[in-house]
């Protein structure tokens, strides 16, 4: 249990460090929003054997990094908690696509791990930069950003309450594991059959309090909009940091740059 | 016309597998009044509660506010006069941060942002928690959640307050500072509660419940100086009211 209630500090870590004072704390959670969004499908978009081209993109997630001076340790580890299901996609490929795409003297390199890379490298990008976003803007920031890009009410109303009960879920959660195991002296893991009366119990609870939650709104006047009163200013600074990045994500794109930089250094000394 | 009075005529609330919540119930509660609602667990005081703003609605008799009689119409003037603190201080605090969950109730009432925003901070201030403005609820401590749980409704400036247990779950320090602020609110109270010496403190009528029906509706102080009635609806005194030495005590030098 002590996992989930370790992982559970470490997600308030995020808002601790989107309470942050540097200047790309302060730039509006729009603009951060829409040039993430940019950077994820530029990276999604390259072909699949394309790994040169993706390189120049680790420039955007570091410079952030460092200028915001963000635990670079902590988001290695968040990403390498959800980096099974990057590998689960992939790892088949080496198996299926066993065309030799790259030969090094008698080694050669086999197309299915190329793209195996490729799908690892893709992911550590768009995750890094969802987790940059988040430790820059903090959830709320983000949704609030949504909702002024007049995404449907109730998507973002989703979010926020799925973040707001998030961590009233999993203490409860956890009480009942307690509970549980505080009772249970001789177990060396849960029974299914316990599991999943516990699962029910949670669902039966979630729904009592979600009534509850629907009480309280409506006793203070909700007519089914959430309306959040912010006031966010989107100026010369947000704009210069959308163009700036986005520009050098399109170039990133169409031109591979690690390529071009080699011959104009090949060009130079040969 | 005054929206401060508090009706319940002949009020009965069956749930709907069968269970009876309340019934025959009728009192009146007038304009700056402070009601205690005592009874043991499962006696329907929750359930009456919830009759006084239409989160449920009777099966038989009408619950009047003010001069009307609380119906689908009028529910949202009600809801607007008539403010209700939960129990759990996490059911009622869903927004994002502290100042937004206030702001919640003024926002829905359609009242202009610089309005809101003095609103806000007005009942923050009142209990005290304007530093906690822009925390988010989830990290506050079980004192301050309650405290901005009684702001949010304090700043839709609601006539009556109806507050459901809360003393409970506050250390010793904050239930004081939570009774001391009760005691100079002007509304009209109702707080159903187990803090029978907070009941002494601050209310001077006390309707007791049992079994979904009032079995007394009278001053506090002769409520808890009536131990036949008292041990009928499953209460015992305020311990401050209790006689000093009721428990044996035990001398352990015996020479």
């Amino acid at each position: 249990m002590a996992t989930i209630e370790n992982n559970l500090f470490d997600i308030r870590y995020m808002d601790t460090l989107a309470s942050g004072n540097s200047s790309l704390h302060k730039i509006d959670p729009r603009a951060k929003l829409i040039t993430t969004l940019i950077f994820i499908c530029m990276v999604v978009s390259l072909g699949k054997y394309e790994i040169s081209r993706m390189v120049p993109f680790v420039i955007y997630p570091m410079a952030l990094i460092i200028s915001a001076e963000l635990p670079i340790l902590y988001l290695f580890k968040k990403i390498a908690i959800v980096a099974p299901f990057a590998i689960l996609v992939g790892i088949f490929n080496p198996f299926f696509d066993t065309q030799p795409l790259v030969q090094i003297g008698d080694f050669s390199i086999s197309g299915g791990w190329i793209s195996f890379t490729s799908i690892l490298l893709r992911f550590g990008l768009t995750v890094s930069a969802a987790l940059i976003l988040i430790c820059l803007t903090g959830f709320n920031g983000v949704c609030m950003a949504l909702e002024k890009l007049k995404v449907p009410g109730p998507f973002v109303v989703q979010l926020m309450f799925l973040y707001r009960y998030l961590f009233v879920l999993i203490e409860e959660a956890s009480r009942m594991v307690r509970a549980r195991s505080l009772r249970s002296f001789d177990s060396k893991g849960m029974r299914f059959n316990v599991f999943v009366q516990l699962l029910g119990q949670l669902l039966l609870r979630t729904l009592d309090r979600a009534q509850r939650i629907h009480l309280a709104m409506c006793c203070r006047g909700f007519d089914g909009h959430v309306r959040l009163n912010r006031t966010m200013s989107f100026g010369y600074r947000e704009i210069q940091f959308i163009l700036f990045w986005s520009l050098l994500f399109v170039i990133a794109r169409w031109y591979n740059l690690p390529v071009k930089i080699g011959s104009i250094i090949e060009g130079y000394f040969l | 016309m005054s929206h401060h009075i508090v009706q319940a005529d002949n009020l009965n609330h069956t749930y709907s597998d069968g269970t009876m919540g309340i019934k025959n119930i009728s009192f009146k509660i007038t304009h700056g009044e402070s009601v205690a609602l005592v009874g043991a667990n499962g006696a329907g005081k929750s359930t009456l509660l919830l009759h006084l703003n239409g989160c449920l609605m009777s099966t038989k008799g009408e619950i009047r506010i003010g001069d009307f009689p609380l119906n689908k119409t009028n529910l949202k003037s009600v809801r607007r006069s008539v403010g209700m603190v939960f129990q759990e201080p996490d059911d009622q605090l869903f927004m994002p941060t502290v100042f937004d969950d206030v702001a919640f109730g003024p926002i829905s009432l359609g009242l202009p942002e610089t309005e809101v925003e003095t609103k806000v901070l007005n009942a923050l201030e009142t209990v005290g928690a304007v530093h906690l403005k822009d925390r988010q609820p989830y990290k506050l401590s079980g004192g301050e959640k309650r405290a901005v749980a009684i702001a949010t409704t304090l700043a839709t400036s609601p006539d009556i307050l109806v507050l459901d247990e809360p003393t409970s779950n506050l250390d010793p320090v904050s239930r004081r500072r939570l009774i001391e602020l009760l005691k100079t609110f002007e509304h009209t109270k109702i707080i159903a509660t187990h803090d029978l010496d907070m009941a002494l403190d601050v209310c001077e009528r006390t309707i007791v419940m049992h079994n979904g029906e009032i079995t007394a509706d009278r001053p506090t102080q002769d409520v808890f100086n009536d131990d036949a009635l008292l041990a009928r609806s499953g209460l015992e005194r305020p311990l401050r009211m209790q006689a000093i030495c009721t428990i044996p005590f035990i001398n352990t030098k015996t020479g």
